[in-house]
């Protein structure tokens, strides 16, 4: 029974949050969508927010989230976590609700649904990872793949012929008046991760608010697929994947509105 | 207190809806049931209800998805073409085991097809609901009242089943006129299921709605749960209606607009010297299978009306089971079969 809490000296600093369960994750080694979860879950804790969130798991790698986030979830089909995540929020607007995407579930087979979801400005949040392949069909091209690489259905390496060019989410996103928040983020270096976080923060912070749509892009990456070592493969994202995809925050109407009041 | 209206099918089918209890509505448009979500529009806000225009019918099912897993009352409407593109969210509120409401008007088809009458979604209806082992349960009204008044029931039962409910009209029906008795419009029941997601969690076990398992024996599980809703449902939701001669010659099976061209159909037949008898279904899923084998046995031949070439026909003969003649009288593509045609069928075949 002497474990680290019990001991009066020593006190843990660094555990798992509450908004996680302990279901061991299946995601592959150096892959950075554990940090993704783990970001969301500190953010639940920090906000309280926990009891009154449901989590939206889709189809991809992320297809068991609802394992991972000790919320109420509901597992949506391929690319409909933004229609799903309406009926649920339009039902119980008292909720928080998420959705956590992966760039073949948002950025191709359901670009309707998330881009009809920020028209209509509903008030959830998308956390989009955008690892530029799709990782649970065995690393295949995305919507988000870059100009050249590589992926087993561009075995020359993406070209415009074939392919056409890598489709730029927040961008087509920063247009629409129904977006609260927007911010693309990455999770390479302590201080990124810290960035994604306020980010991810920021995103629940809106939704509470009720200012309507909000969504992070995490580039994340994927060293299974991008055959990379982890840490190649955080540099790859540094060097090469965050020129195609800027780390940038969009929209930030939170931001915005506490100017304004300032202003007065 | 009940009140007498000239109403259309559409219209019957959006308030027999609110009526019955259903708060929340997720469609798209597309003819010729527009003047359901047109009625839900102007309607359901004023009663603290909600109306979204989805993108796409395949959004609308998912937005439906989301609402059922909360607990909540919800429908869509359609037709055929719309109700192809939902068949994917279907299966997933099925292995999801979801409740929910909808409502298919058929026009003809395949393709683009048409808006005229037609019962070609039988198929659709009955063995659809996408991939898997699930099915709709399915109910075919023949008038503006049955519309009103099975579309009210019809969340109770998806309720109660776990399981989308479909009400299957066609164009006619949508868009024709009659009286309808309308009740007072209940309120759904305040209490969640156990199930639902959403509210405060606050001690309670987190709730997972979800239609992934990986392991065969648990789907299997699952599966058996859902086909053991299915044999509860063919004992209490089993619904059919038949009148017409008691020592017939010819057993006419015919089901919404179909039947009801029938009933005068078997009137001409009459005058001709032959004795019919209809069975109209009301219940698709589940079939009225043992009161057309009960008949089966006591007529000469069978007689299947619909507008579709020979949908509904398969359902008849795995009742009778061979034990006489089963004819078919259909015509498709969005034509009415008329009284006449049929009578004249029911005199060939006698």
């Amino acid at each position: 029974m002497n474990t680290l809490a019990t001991t009066k000296t020593i006190q843990p600093i660094y555990t798992r949050p509450d908004s996680l369960t302990d279901v061991q994750m299946r995601y592959c080694p150096g892959c950075t969508h554990g940090i993704a979860h783990r970001l969301v879950a500190e953010v639940l804790d920090e906000l309280d927010l926990k009891d009154r969130t449901i989590a939206i798991a889709t189809v991809g790698c992320s297809v068991y989230a609802y394992e991972y986030f000790d919320t109420d979830a509901v597992q949506a089909a391929h690319g409909r976590g933004p229609a799903v995540a309406t009926g649920i929020k339009r039902c119980q607007p008292d909720t928080i609700v998420f959705t956590y995407q992966g760039d073949g579930d948002l950025a191709a087979i359901g670009l309707a649904e998330v881009l009809h979801a920020a028209a209509r400005a509903e008030n959830f949040t998308v956390v989009f990872i955008n690892n530029a392949v799709f990782g649970m069909t065995q690393g295949q091209m995305a919507p988000t793949t870059l100009m050249g690489q590589k992926t087993t259905t561009t075995p020359l390496g993406r070209s415009v012929e074939q392919g056409g060019y890598p489709l730029n989410i927040c961008e087509l996103l920063a247009q629409i008046p129904g977006v609260a928040y927007l911010a693309r983020e990455t999770m390479t270096s302590p201080k990124r991760v810290r960035h994604a976080k306020r980010s991810l923060k920021k995103a629940f912070q809106v939704q509470a608010a009720g200012l309507g749509f909000s969504l992070v892009e995490l580039i994340s990456s994927c060293p299974t697929w991008w055959h990379m070592k982890p840490l190649e493969a955080l540099q790859w994202i540094e060097d090469v994947m965050v020129e195609q995809y800027p780390l940038k925050v969009f929209v930030d109407k939170l931001e915005q509105g506490e100017q304004a009041e300032k202003n007065l | 207190m009940p009140e007498r209206q000239l109403i259309t099918g559409n219209e019957a089918a959006a308030e027999g809806a609110i009526a019955g209890g259903c708060r929340y509505f997720f469609g798209y448009p597309i003819t010729p049931q527009n003047k359901i979500p047109e009625y839900m529009s102007a309607h359901l806000p004023e009663i603290g209800g909600v109306y979204i225009q989805a993108e796409s019918e395949v959004a609308a099912i998912n937005m439906l998805y989301g609402a059922a897993a909360t607990g909540a009352w919800a429908m869509t409407s359609s037709s055929s073409p719309g109700i192809s593109l939902m068949q994917e969210g279907l299966s997933y509120m099925i292995g999801a085991e979801l409740p929910c409401v909808l409502v298919n008007m058929v026009r003809g088809g395949p393709g683009l097809g048409n808006i005229a009458p037609a019962q070609s979604d039988y198929w659709l209806a009955t063995r659809g609901a996408g991939h898997g082992d699930g099915r709709c349960l399915t109910f075919a009204p023949f008038s503006v009242q049955e519309i009103y008044d099975l579309i009210g029931q019809a969340f109770p039962i998806a309720q109660r089943y776990r399981n989308p409910v479909m009400i299957l009209a066609d164009a006619v029906l949508a868009s024709m006129r009659e009286p309808c008795v309308l009740r007072e419009r209940l309120d759904p029941p305040e209490e969640k299921p156990a199930w639902a997601v959403g509210g405060r969690r606050r001690g309670r076990q987190r709730n997972i709605v979800n239609s992934l398992w990986t392991d065969p024996p648990v789907m299997e599980e699952v599966n058996l749960r859902i086909q053991q809703r299915y044999e509860e449902a063919a004992q209490n939701e089993t619904r059919w209606t038949e009148h017409g001669a008691d020592a017939p010659e010819i057993l006419v099976c015919a089901y919404g607009i179909s039947a009801r061209i029938c009933q005068t159909a078997i009137e001409h037949a009459a005058e001709a010297g032959i004795a019919c008898r209809l069975i109209r279904p009301i219940s698709l899923f589940p079939f009225p299978t043992e009161v057309i084998a009960d008949w089966a046995q006591r007529v000469k031949k069978v007689l299947v009306v619909e507008l579709s070439m020979g949908q509904f026909i398969e359902d008849v003969r795995l009742a009778v089971e061979g034990a006489c003649p089963v004819e078919f009288f259909g015509r498709t593509g969005g034509v009415l079969v008329t009284p006449e045609e049929v009578a004249e069928r029911i005199i060939e075949i006698a």
